[in-house]
């Protein structure tokens, strides 16, 4: 069909972009922005203006619009709901045809829909709260280079979630220093020690000294255990080529697993290092710095869900999660709902968990949700009960402070974790029944008895800021 | 607060549930019955103690499909405990929807 007449000037983005009657391909991928409008633009205008900006749009008609099919191209806000108990903001929903993106690139679907169009003065605030990947688009992307099932598999770890601890202070110690704690921690029983996300090449401690020294560390406790352990080395570096040379040092060294920070290092440097971890056998641990910039605004930035579901395209074998029960952010429903979106192959609409659209992985390998951040031997029941098996979780200062060291930390930790997980299996509600869980496995272990006494009074119980934004009866 | 003690050196492990007292017959008939219920296959691989770091230990015969008896299982793991005296014994659950195991525990730890 012919173009129609051109005619230049400004007009409403609605014409265009406002589709009502639109029902999503299912090819497209699909956007959910909670948007609080500018006062006096209707509704239907800011979705559209939004999906505008987002795709094919500009702010005035021209004429090499009609050099193109932009019917076939352009985005189309195709539905707008109310946010519950919010009366200035409101739900629209974006489809964009597949073809608007690069293959294998969250870069550039980022860029696109978390791009300019947050900014625009034409909303006040703006939040893209979920997002629906086609199959055919997940299966252009790589993915974790691993996956829970390969992990477990190389590491001979079932049937129970696995013990981590990042060693501190987070910054400081010497290489020889700092390999000393993780040996301690490992040898005690845990599976993984961590360096801290920012713990990089500073002058205190280069990177190749606390390779090399970390990696004597975990050896002799493998050695010593007959267990499969590992420290995650971090890999995150100013540039790229310093990350790939770092990454390359850590394999030479029998290291089983790297990390990376993926949003401050950000998602070309991740993608490209999971294509790396994928072809060298290599772990890849994922840590979150930065995160809370971007999403715990609940009026404006991006849900971590969204973070999350964008890691798992660009490639990680672990994400840290939040605990739900220490001293982080994270809502109970909501970070089940993130989690699920992790670890499962297919994760329905569940709007009480926070999550808008189904999402079918296919065949993409599941990522562990790593629980860290303040927490200790007396939540090891509620984290067994939130997380389940396929979950890591990180006692820091619950490994490193127990009165005795680390070793006693990690022995205390994994008593805890294993006692728990055989309740669970006997059938016991393992929540409700901590309390008395934990104190018979104390009996036979001295280290948990201390530490049940050191950590008894420890609790963080502050509101959740971001809320999920459900009807509440 | 009791005084400091010294972690002593480094034992042998075997993985899930090694930190905790040996398996008593009762705690694994549990172990079984949840594994059967979770509907993986149960299977009983045994292996020297001085090559217990390999991946692949000993098959005692074939995963036991189809078996949803608790007490065959345990009849199993005696026979091969019996069969192989000092080696260690591991129980695991195969799941063939994850392709992977379900679980997996020693249930002897080796020596006489």
């Amino acid at each position: 069909m012919a173009p129609k007449a051109y005619e230049a000037g400004v007009k409403d983005y609605a014409k265009t972009y406002w589709v009502p009657d639109y029902v999503p391909l299912d090819t497209d991928i699909l956007a959910l922005f909670k948007v609080v409008p500018q006062p006096g633009v209707p509704r239907e205008e800011a979705a559209a203006a939004v999906c505008a900006e987002s795709s094919t749009g500009t702010w005035t008609t021209v004429w090499t619009d009609l050099l193109t099919d932009l019917d076939y191209y352009k985005g189309r806000a195709y539905r707008i709901e109310p946010v519950p108990n919010d009366p200035n903001a409101f739900y629209a929903y974006v489809a964009y045809p597949i073809d608007l993106f690069e293959e294998g690139s969250v870069v550039n679907v980022l860029t696109s829909l978390a791009g300019n169009v947050f900014g625009f003065k034409a909303v006040r605030s703006l939040r893209l709260e979920d997002l629906r990947f086609p199959l055919a688009y997940v299966k252009t992307c790589g993915g974790p280079p691993n996956g829970i099932q390969v992990e477990r598999d190389r590491l001979n770890k079932y049937g129970r979630p696995l013990l981590g601890c990042t060693i501190k202070p987070k910054l400081g110690l010497s290489a020889k220093n700092y390999g000393r704690a993780v040996y301690e921690a490992l040898r005690g029983g845990l599976d993984f020690t961590k360096d801290d996300e920012n713990v990089n090449s500073q002058p205190f401690m280069r990177w190749q000294h606390r390779f090399e020294f970390v990696m004597e560390a975990v050896r002799k406790a493998e050695e010593e255990t007959g267990e499969k352990k590992g420290h995650y080395l971090n890999v995150t570096a100013p540039t790229p080529e310093e990350m790939y040379k770092r990454a390359e040092f850590a394999k030479q060294l029998g290291s089983r697993i790297i990390m990376h920070d993926y949003l401050t290092a950000g998602f070309t440097a991740n993608t490209g290092l999971a294509n790396w971890c994928r072809e060298n056998g290599m772990l890849l641990h994922i840590h979150r710095a930065m995160h809370a910039v971007i999403d715990r605004n609940p009026n404006h930035g991006i849900h971590f869900r969204v973070l999350a579901k964008c890691l798992r395209l660009s490639g990680g074998d672990h994400l840290h999660s939040g605990t739900v029960v220490g001293k982080l952010e994270g809502d109970r429903e909501a970070t089940l709902g993130w989690i699920d979106l992790m670890r499962e192959p297919y994760v329905p609409e569940n709007r009480a968990r926070g999550i808008f659209f189904e999402q079918d992985w296919g065949s993409m390998p599941g990522m562990f949700p790593v629980a860290s951040g303040g927490i200790h031997v007396w939540h090891v029941p509620a984290l067994v009960t939130i997380f389940g098996d396929d979950s890591i979780l990180q006692f820091g200062g619950g490994t490193l402070g127990h009165p005795w060291g680390n070793a006693a930390g990690a022995h205390a930790n994994r008593v805890a974790l294993e006692a728990c997980i055989e309740a669970r299996n006997q059938g016991r509600q393992v929540e409700r029944e901590g309390r008395d869980i934990l104190m018979e496995a104390a009996k036979h272990s001295p280290e948990l008895a201390i530490a049940l006494e050191t950590w008894k009074e420890v609790k963080f119980e502050f509101e959740t800021v971001d809320k999920l934004d459900v009807q509440r009866a | 607060m009791p005084e400091m003690q010294a972690y002593g050196a480094s034992k042998p492990r075997f993985e899930t549930f090694s930190y905790l007292p040996p398996m008593t017959p009762e705690r694994i008939a549990k172990q079984v019955a949840y594994l059967i219920n979770q509907g993986w296959t149960p299977a009983i691989e045994h292996c020297e103690p001085e090559r217990a770091q390999s991946t692949y230990w000993y098959m005692w015969k074939l995963p036991m499909f189809g078996v949803y008896s608790v007490e065959k299982v345990l009849a199993e793991v005696e026979a091969c405990h019996r069969a192989n005296p000092g080696h260690l014994v591991r129980l695991v659950g195969y799941d063939n929807f994850s392709q992977s195991q379900g679980t997996s525990f020693v249930v002897y730890r080796g020596g006489r």
